[in-house]
């Protein structure tokens, strides 16, 4: 019993990090029909600009909580500032063209970001040169749990793991908020599901398009922050993999479709964990897969979505 | 005209290999090397452009395919090894193995193809991608297949000889392809599914179609690689070989035969002898693709073709009716 809960306890701390990657794809998709393969990438610079950020205020010498802020909220802005250039000057020009224009460029952004940040140093301190290399870099710990672990009997759930869930929690629940209740969010929605409409209701879609790359770009970063905070160890190619599965999340949830994501993230990372608990721990980065290709046979719109017939 | 046909089919074939049979002994082994990735890269280049360029459809999953047939033809020379003696026996071995890996890889081709060439662009791309990851794992955590050191020890099959009579077979297969019906058929999915499907086009048949010949094709790009280095190994498949292959023909003009084969042998070319920059080899590749992308989608070529560039043969095509 105690097994089976502590992996529902991983499972849902892996899962929401997926979940918050994946809200980046889905809106992305949902408004641009385009799937934002560097997001994952977005995910490693945020977590390197949280890297760089605590360098500069000397984290590692006294953590305080308003150097975890300002870590936070730093690595946040430079993430949307790079999804915003990103979007302004490598998709906007494509907009018009065929999709598989723009899914090639976003291949390219994607390996741009990993390659150039695997370059060796130009500048700064040994400790933290820039472009960072290869090897994988040490995050320091945002902040200092003195206490130990919540004493839960058998069931070890680390503080900084309920602490990051709980933040995760609370952005979910603000995109929702800000998607079904404000303005912006309305936009969205009204550009999402026919945009050249949208735009001749008055909508400025490009500003909706950027504000919303911006918002996945922003929770990319929470997410890659959250996943540093309790793994450290952090390397140019980190998005790779938890921005295919965090995709794999977005389709099994209804790509397009913002609670679809969070659901689908869950579902992946209890589904991951588990599997990977009871069955075949080394096949851990098949499942994903495996997972996608069942959902893209069986329900091909996910969970949440609705299957829209091609009209000629 | 029947006989002239086969002539004209098997001539480049026999060609290629006499010509590199005799130049091969000559060549310092720098060079060789050069041409044999070289060779093995058109042969990638060209048959990922029958799936991505001709049909239209995006696959990023091609080092998987050849992954499938690298293995099926390294177990099978490693676990024939000692019952047959060098020489000939040896060599007709590597050709069946050769062959046995083109089937396994086209066989992958169809699982992974029939379920996912249903789906839209988009999600083939991350299909074949999922598809390429899987075979990494299963390989990875398979005793079977050597885990992730692979497995070593391959006798050096690989002449040129056989790199440049399966680059010009690719070659032969893609030119011949596009001029038959088939070929018509993929266009026709690649210009308007919608409208190809209308006019009769079975598009779900002929998408598989292509993505298992492209597949086999891959198979044996694969067991050529790997009877090269001698070693067999999974990182030799990873995504990134199946983006470098991507990058060749959006380069050289999604659905131009010559355009690939150019580019292939180009780009291979040209970044074996920047090896000193190796490590900025991968930024410039993904700046070429983002740039392109942005200046000139249809790569260097489009889907034209060299000969269409040159006036005489230009005018010769326009009165005879070849493409």
């Amino acid at each position: 019993m105690t097994e089976f809960l502590q992996h529902l306890v991983n499972g849902v701390s892996v899962g929401t990090i997926y979940a918050l990657i994946a809200l980046g794809y889905t809106m992305v998709y949902g408004v641009l029909k385009l799937i934002n393969f560097a997001h994952g990438d977005v995910y490693m610079v945020g977590a390197f600009s949280g890297f760089y950020i605590s360098h500069a205020l000397g984290v590692e010498k006294e953590p305080t909580l308003a150097k975890a802020l300002a870590v936070f909220v730093g690595s946040m802005m430079i993430c949307g500032v790079l999804v915003f250039l990103m979007e302004r000057f490598a998709y906007r020009p494509l907009r018009h063209r065929a999709r598989l224009t723009a899914l090639i460029t976003a291949i390219g952004v994607s390996l741009f970001l990993e390659y150039f940040m695997q370059l060796s140093g130009w500048f700064g301190p040994a400790s933290a040169p820039f472009p960072p290399g290869p090897t994988p870099r040490f995050f320091p710990q945002p902040m200092s749990f003195e206490t130990p672990d919540l004493p839960l009997g058998e069931l070890s759930i680390q503080k900084v793991d309920v602490i990051s869930f709980l933040v995760a929690v609370g952005f979910m629940l603000a995109l929702q908020w800000v998607v079904y209740r404000t303005r912006f969010g309305t936009s969205m929605r009204a550009v999402s599901f026919d945009s050249q409409v949208a735009g001749l209701m008055g909508i400025n879609v490009n500003r909706i398009i950027s504000g919303t790359f911006i918002i996945g770009g922003v929770l990319a970063a929470v997410a890659a922050i959250l996943v540093a905070s309790s793994r450290p160890s952090i390397n140019p190619l980190m998005g790779l993999m938890p921005g295919i599965k965090a995709f794999v999340a977005a389709v099994f949830g209804g790509i397009g479709n913002v609670p679809g994501a969070m659901v689908g993230g869950l579902v992946l990372g209890l589904a991951e964990e588990y599997v990977a608990g009871y069955l075949l721990s080394s096949y851990r980065d098949g499942i994903a897969f495996a997972l996608l290709i069942v959902v893209l046979l069986v329900k091909p719109a996910g969970l949440f979505g609705t299957f829209r017939p091609e009209k000629v | 005209m029947k006989p002239l046909i086969a002539l004209r089919s098997v001539a480049p074939l026999l060609l290629t290999g006499i010509l590199v049979a005799l130049v091969q002994g000559s060549l310092p082994d720098y060079w060789y090397f050069v041409l044999v990735v070289a060779g093995i890269n058109i042969i990638l280049a060209v048959s990922l452009n029958i799936v991505n360029g001709f049909t239209g459809q995006f696959s990023i999953g091609h080092a998987g395919f050849m992954a499938v047939g690298a293995y099926t033809a390294a177990k099978i020379v490693m676990s024939t090894r000692g019952l047959v003696s060098t020489g000939a026996g040896e060599q007709l071995v590597f050709l069946g193995a050769l062959a046995a890996g083109m089937v396994t890889a086209a066989i992958a081709g169809f699982l992974v193809g029939m379920p996912s060439l249903r789906l839209r662009g988009d999600y083939l791309a991350i299909v074949t991608l999922g598809f390429n990851e899987i075979i990494r794992v299963i390989i990875e955590n398979s005793e079977f297949l050597g885990q992730a050191t692979g497995i070593s020890g391959l006798p050096k099959l690989t002449t040129l000889a056989y790199v440049g009579m399966a680059a010009a077979i690719t070659v032969m297969v893609a030119v011949r392809l596009l001029q038959s019906t088939h070929g018509r058929a993929l266009l026709a999915i690649r210009e308007d599914e919608v409208a190809a499907e209308a006019m009769g086009v079975d598009t779900t048949g002929y998408k598989v179609r292509a993505f298992v010949i492209a597949a086999a094709l891959a198979g044996l790009a694969g067991g050529l690689l790997v009877f090269y280095l001698q070693l067999c190994t999974p990182k030799s498949f990873t995504f990134i070989k199946s983006i470098e292959v991507v990058a060749m023909i959006v380069l050289g003009g999604l659905g131009s035969v010559s355009g690939a084969f150019l580019t292939a042998a180009v780009l291979t070319i040209l970044l074996e002898t920047l090896r000193g920059f190796s490590e900025y080899r991968m930024v410039v590749y993904s700046l070429l693709l983002i740039f392109f992308m942005l200046g000139r989608p249809a790569g260097l070529f489009g889907t034209r073709e060299i000969w269409d560039l040159l006036p005489r043969w230009r005018r010769k095509a326009a009165a005879g009716g070849a493409p």
